[in-house]
């Protein structure tokens, strides 16, 4: 107990005088409050990304596409296929129908409005029963569009990242007119960042005849999931592949979201080291100013782990300091904040906002904290190594 | 120049201090490198597209094919010296998480038109011989340990082949280039592609077409369009700069986040190295005092603190570029996300300046503070 009071009171002691010392532990902390701040964003770019692209997902449902293809843009089979699939056991069924869309999912340029660049928008040609699918479509103004007319609607993400997708508006682009009549949202999924039409407009404009590239379809129950696979996959009628759609989006964020991650830690590490070796002028110095009270207190009797942890503390007090701050600035400046990019699967647009997590935060500060620990630990072994009568002499 | 050693003197004489503030500046540069080294690998060879070529691709979107049809009339278009196709192929190598661009192309004019890729004479000739020979990238024959002779299977994504999914082809050329050449791409022939393809005869991806004069691109861009305005199939024609500006600005703007992670590196630097100056310089005050007293200059005594921070500052850049240089020359950070990555002479050249004017900034305030020093203040301070 006696040590820990020890402890306790010179820890104290090097905390509230930090004050003192505030050119060079300014400098510390400015130095992990920037890593942090790096380390932050960065990583929020791809929470974000994968977040838009994760949330589209659903379990109960299932995406059909040609086998061998990598994304819905490269798949395709004939409408009688799709009549096929759409005929398995284990999808959801309302009345007779099932609660499948037979899709098509094209590229429409569009100026990007923040660059005034042409952007790949994705245009997703569907069937009605894919709002039975996908239940969590709300129309967010306008109206909904009239299958079998060329009205169509746009994601909300779609219409804030790209000019010419206004609601009233008219797209014109070759032999493709779509009158908008409706925003939508879509849980803030990557569904945003679509237009949707009729699939029956796409097949005469894109010219596919009667031919679609993917059947979003929901099931009964998750657990039928491979019911439906097996009877699908093993029908000699059909080449095709089934999987569930969050399983779909989730790999197709892998790339980027590694791709982001392993700049990020990169960039968080080299910084780092850069932040502690500022992180360990600072604590020299500040073992130095106080060379004399540190031998004093030794002089007294205070124990040389009470010193050390001292040190350390102050350290620690610098880093967190720099943690939060850094954190805290991330945090205001980045999170919601609203950007697009390339889907590299698909060369279609996702737009998406960064994330600033709690989960980041804390990965934050404990990265700050860490920073602390190493930059206080060598001028730390120094001050408890400090000869008492040499340094009382000095001066 | 005489008082060099004394700066040099004044740098040794706190050993731990001026190492932990070269070793920070040395990282901070490697870092200033390796975030360049990213910005040029996402600028996807903007700087370097050729301003004499063009590209046509389908008004609505590149996704949509054009008829081959449409080659002659480009071809006799007014100011377009030479044309040629090329089709996005898709595809992948073993797994499906091995993708690179796949392209078919037509190998004679495609090789005019891009005289960047550098290829044996032997080796084109060969490709030209054989009708499922393929032309890779040396990055790429390197990555998977291809060699002129192999017969590589390629899963179909796209375009599925006759029989089966898996087209074959050889391996008959490997291109090189400038480090500012994708060496990643697998060029093979579209002869063979549209007669082994399941459907879409007689179609391309876009069109890569060279002018005559680089100031008319857009009015020969607007004659092109227009040859086929009206049409079931209308095009859009641009710059090939133009288009690989439009390409990166999709992927988002890298450079200005690499540009905003640099400036928060820079400036916890510069305070670094600031406050090591400052401290120096606050240690030495008597020091500095007689110096003056024994008639040093308030000039000399400014450029003798600036020297210093000078010093330490370009010695730190300097050595931190010259490794991440050889990190990067040596590939130490390639990956397959970035085709292009190279360190280049104006980013070094600006590297050097950046030390410079950390160490100038940095030794501003304490140098002022040295100069201004009174002999008579100084000396009573003690």
């Amino acid at each position: 107990v006696r040590w820990l009071a020890q402890t306790l009171a010179v820890a104290s002691i090097s905390i509230r005088t930090i004050p003192q010392r505030l050119s060079s532990s300014i400098v510390a902390i400015v130095g992990i409050a920037g890593v942090v701040i790096v380390f932050v964003a960065v990583l929020s770019i791809g929470e974000g990304f994968q977040a838009a692209m994760t949330s589209a997902g659903s379990p109960t449902r299932v995406l059909v596409m040609r086998s061998g293809a990598d994304s819905e843009m490269t798949s395709g089979f004939n409408g009688a296929e799709a009549d096929v699939i759409k005929q398995a056991p284990g999808l959801l069924r309302n009345g007779n129908l099932p609660v499948a869309s037979s899709e098509l999912y094209v590229l429409v340029d569009r100026n990007k409005r923040s660059t005034g660049t042409p952007a790949n928008v994705p245009l997703r040609g569907i069937e009605p029963a894919a709002f039975q699918a996908r239940d969590e479509i709300q129309i967010a103004q306008g109206r909904n569009f009239t299958f079998g007319t060329n009205e169509a609607i746009v994601g909300v993400a779609a219409n804030r990242q790209f000019e010419g997708v206004e609601l009233g508006s008219e797209l014109k682009s070759g032999e493709l007119t779509l009158k908008i009549v409706g925003l939508f949202t879509a849980n803030g999924s990557v569904a945003e960042t679509e237009i949707w039409c009729d699939s029956r407009l796409i097949q005469g404009v894109y010219r596919r005849g009667n031919s679609y590239q993917s059947v979003l379809a929901r099931l009964d129950s998750p657990a039928s999931f491979d019911t439906f696979k097996d009877w699908v996959t093993s029908n000699p009628q059909l080449n095709v592949q089934v999987r569930r759609e969050s399983e779909y989006y989730a790999a197709q964020s892998t790339t980027m979201t590694s791709l982001i991650r392993g700049v990020g830690y990169t960039i968080a590490a080299l910084m780092g080291i850069a932040a502690v070796f500022g992180a360990i002028l600072t604590m020299y110095t500040a073992v130095a100013s106080r060379t004399h009270e540190i031998a004093t207190l030794r002089a007294l009797g205070f124990n040389t782990i009470s010193v050390l942890v001292s040190v350390l503390a102050e350290s620690l007090a610098l880093a967190a300091l720099g943690g939060l701050a850094g954190g805290l600035l991330a945090y205001v400046a980045f999170n919601g904040y609203q950007t697009s990019t390339m889907n590299f699967q698909t060369f279609s647009q996702v737009a998406f906002a960064f994330r600033v997590t709690p989960q980041l935060l804390t990965t934050g500060l404990i990265y700050a904290l860490t920073m602390g620990l190493i930059g206080g630990l060598f001028p730390a072994i120094r001050a408890a190594r400090l000869p008492i009568s040499s340094a009382l002499r000095e001066l | 120049m005489k008082f060099l050693p004394l700066v040099w003197r004044n740098l040794l004489r706190r050993k731990v201090r001026t190492t932990f503030t070269l070793l920070s500046i040395f990282v901070a540069f490697i870092l200033y490198a390796f975030l360049m080294t990213i910005r040029t690998a996402f600028s996807m060879g903007v700087e370097v597209a050729g301003v004499d070529r063009l590209m046509m691709m389908h008004k609505v979107s590149l996704i949509q094919l054009l008829p081959i049809s449409y080659l002659r009339d480009i071809q006799s278009t007014p100011g377009v010296v030479l044309a040629s196709h090329s089709t996005w192929f898709g595809g992948t190598y073993q797994d499906k998480a091995n993708q690179f661009a796949v392209i078919a192309v037509d190998p004679e004019p495609q090789l005019k038109l891009y005289p960047e890729f550098k290829v044996p004479d032997e080796q084109v000739k060969a490709l030209l011989a054989d009708r499922q020979g393929a032309m890779v990238g040396r990055a790429l024959a390197d990555r998977y340990g291809w060699k002129i002779g192999d017969r590589v299977p390629i899963q179909a994504t796209i375009w599925e082949p006759k029989e089966g999914s898996t087209w074959y082809f050889n391996i008959v050329g490997i291109y090189d280039g400038e480090p500012t050449v994708d060496k990643t791409n697998f060029f093979f022939r579209y002869d063979y592609f549209d007669e082994n393809r399941r459907g879409a005869y007689g179609t391309v991806g876009w069109y890569i077409i060279r002018i005559d004069d680089p100031s008319q691109s857009a009015q020969i861009a607007a004659r092109l369009d227009a040859q086929f305005a009206n049409s079931s199939t209308e095009t859009k024609t641009s710059t090939e700069k133009a288009f690989l500006q439009g390409f990166v600005n999709q992927v988002g703007d890298v450079g200005a986040i690499m540009v905003a992670i640099l400036v928060a590196v820079l400036f916890s630097i510069l305070l670094v190295v600031a406050n090591t100056m400052m401290q120096s310089v606050r240690e030495r005050t008597s020091e500095l005092a007689v110096f003056k007293t024994l008639g040093f200059s308030n000039g000399l005594v400014l450029r003798l603190v600036m020297a210093e921070s000078l010093f330490m500052a370009i010695i730190g850049g300097v050595l931190g570029l010259a490794v991440a240089w050889v990190l990067v020359s040596a590939g130490g950070f390639n990956s397959a996300f970035l085709p292009v990555f190279v360190l280049r002479g104006r980013d070094i050249a600006v590297g050097i300046f950046l030390c410079t004017l950390l160490g100038t900034l940095a030794g501003a305030l304490p140098a002022m503070a040295a100069m201004r020093l009174r002999i008579t203040d100084a000396l009573r301070r003690n």
